[in-house]
């Protein structure tokens, strides 16, 4: 897939979010919006996976670490051809349904569990150590929020994965700036973040950007030509992108759009697909 | 089935056990906290470094590490003392291990109060309730070196999550190398009775048979269950002695609530009316001694046993 039909995809991806949040009554839908070009560049661009090799011990692997972006991925899936869209829609998050709020990995295309924070990296740490072991050359992938590097677990994982020299792992930071409560710097500051990671081993990555699939593609072929050590992309995202009536506004963390706001988040969505 | 001098705790036969299987099966893995010595895991460390992982002290970090290499195919082997396996990485055991179904095994070593004289910080007597408490979570309190062996072996077969716990020092034995009778997650039946049933589980099944032999010099006969396997409980044992004797008498090495003692009484509560009384350590911090003190000092040796199971059954 060209560029230019990466971007499409991604607005494209997002319209399916808004309409899973909408027909489920909840979601989480400004950190959705934040990690959508992350997730496909990811399984659009850089990953060996499909529903056809899903079951193959060389697959690339990847963790949701910040679960609650459950929407996004589920349009990704679902565009991959994991389940069908429809099916999304019909069941999100109602009485009995595997489309729960957070990934499930009784569903096709998920490899792990997550919805408590902190848990992908060092889930990924294992996953990448099994990899190097067994000498496959698959790589593992995990996004992260910003808020979630507060949790503690994180940096035990980022310890290890220096340790053992993991290149196969790269993480991406979703760096919106928002949490829940507000700023990500009010609420526990993420200063000097590239230097803190580096001064972990890692290989780090700024995406000044993070919602531009351009230099995203590049900072992945980077993270892949790394050697000797674990990389993390620092991606500088919008919380909310892709209408103004969202972006970089913490009260949209887990708002679910009116119908009047529906409208308006649709038709900025479908303009900005058009204007790539 | 008689006691003797055993010198080898249960920690040091789960190693011979990885060791051995470990040759064969290149996927074993044993992940340690900086415990590879209080685990007894430094044999295997140094026989297969390339199955073998270091992981720091840092038990959330030990046990979502080997959730991941369980999803790539590797069967990890977690070992840290109980106290921080089950509390410390207690949410890592509940979702990357049981909620995404990885096949780790979690062995707490140095259990319940092993460590004595060290403190509240270091006694696990928390860990059957929150561990029982996680869907998709076995565990097993393997009575002594013979039984644990048996248990190893099977779990080395499976595919699920578990949590074993042990102690940290050599138990007397229940069972010798020829008569070790296991089915897996079928309670062990090691005398029948028709007065009190004494149902146990790890270190205090040793004492239960104590407690046994007490009462059978006044003439109290009693029946004694190795409940090993604590989750899931085998309940047709429980509800079989209790029918076939007056009064039911658990034994743990626990706090008071939400372990085998809780697990028993809700069974025998459902399934026949028969009084049921709980020894276990007390919901407060435990005094300081080492194991063997603090197990008389609260009624939890041979001794204390019988004498809570004399005064209970003179009470009815």
């Amino acid at each position: 897939m060209k560029n230019k039909e990466l971007k499409k995809l991604a607005y494209e991806l997002r319209q399916d979010t808004v309409d899973i949040i909408m027909a489920g009554g909840g979601g989480h839908i400004g950190g959705d919006m934040s990690i959508m070009e992350i997730l496909v560049e990811l399984y659009f661009d850089q990953m060996n996976i499909s529903p056809e090799n899903q079951n193959d011990s060389d697959r690339d692997l990847f963790v949701l670490s910040k679960g609650h972006s459950v929407e996004a991925y589920y349009s990704v899936l679902a565009k991959k051809g994991f389940f069908p869209l429809q099916e999304v829609k019909d069941q999100f998050s109602k009485f009995g349904s595997p489309y729960i709020g957070h990934p499930n990995n009784k569903l096709p295309g998920i490899e792990m569990n997550s919805g408590s924070l902190g848990h992908g990296l060092p889930v990924c740490v294992g996953m990448a150590m099994a990899g190097k072991r067994d000498g496959r050359d698959y790589r593992v992938y995990t996004v992260m929020g910003d808020g979630e590097l507060a949790e503690g677990s994180i940096w035990e994982a980022a310890m290890a994965a220096h340790q053992y020299h993991l290149d196969n792992l790269c993480a991406v930071i979703d760096r919106n700036h928002l949490q829940i409560s507000g700023n990500t710097e009010d609420v526990m500051g993420h200063e000097n973040l590239h230097d803190r990671f580096a001064s972990f081993g890692w290989h780090v990555i700024d995406v000044s950007d993070g919602n531009d699939i351009d230099a995203l593609q590049k900072a992945f072929i980077e993270a892949k030509n790394t050697k000797n050590q674990p990389t993390v992309i620092i991606a500088n995202t919008i919380k909310g992108k892709g209408s103004p009536v969202m972006e970089n506004k913490a009260s949209w963390h887990h708002h679910v759009p009116s119908q009047e706001e529906y409208a308006t988040i649709m038709a900025d969505l479908k303009k900005r697909e058009e204007a790539v | 089935m008689t006691a003797d001098k055993n010198t080898v705790a249960n920690r040091k036969v789960i190693c011979d056990v990885l060791l051995e299987h470990a040759k064969m099966d290149k996927q074993i893995t044993v992940l340690c906290s900086d415990s590879r010595g209080s685990a007894s895991m430094t044999p295997f460390a140094d026989a297969y470094p390339d199955q073998f992982v270091e992981m720091g002290i840092a038990e959330q970090d030990l046990v979502s590490v080997a959730a991941g290499m369980a999803h790539c195919g590797k069967k990890p082997y977690a070992f840290s003392p109980a106290c921080f396996l089950s509390t410390r990485s207690y949410e890592q055991c509940k979702i990357d291990v049981a909620y995404s179904h990885t096949n780790v095994k979690l062995i707490g070593i140095s259990g319940g109060i092993s460590y004595g004289a060290l403190g509240m910080s270091h006694h696990s007597a928390q860990d059957i309730a929150a561990m029982s408490a996680i869907p998709g979570m076995r565990v097993y309190l393997p009575s002594d070196r013979f039984q644990t062996k048996k248990l190893m072996e099977h779990l080395l077969q499976d595919k699920e999550p578990a949590y074993v716990r042990v102690g940290r020092n050599p138990v007397g034995d229940i069972y010798d190398e020829k008569n070790c009778p296991f089915t897996m997650d079928q309670a062990v039946i090691l005398q029948e009775g028709s007065d009190v049933t004494l149902i146990a589980c790890g270190e205090m099944v040793k004492k239960a048979v104590d407690a046994a032999e007490i009462l059978a010099k006044e003439g109290i006969s009693a029946s004694v269950i190795d409940m090993y396997c604590v989750k899931p409980l085998d309940k047709k044992a429980v509800v079989e002695a209790a029918q076939n004797t007056k009064l039911v008498v658990t034994v743990e090495e626990h706090a008071p609530f939400g372990g085998l003692g809780s697990m028993v009484s809700q069974v025998v509560a459902a399934e026949c009316s028969k009084k049921v009384i709980n020894i276990a350590l007390p919901d407060a911090p435990v005094i300081t001694g080492n194991s063997q003190e603090v197990f008389a000092y609260y009624g939890m040796d041979g001794e204390g046993i019988a004498k809570s199971a004399r005064q209970a059954l003179f009470a009815e």
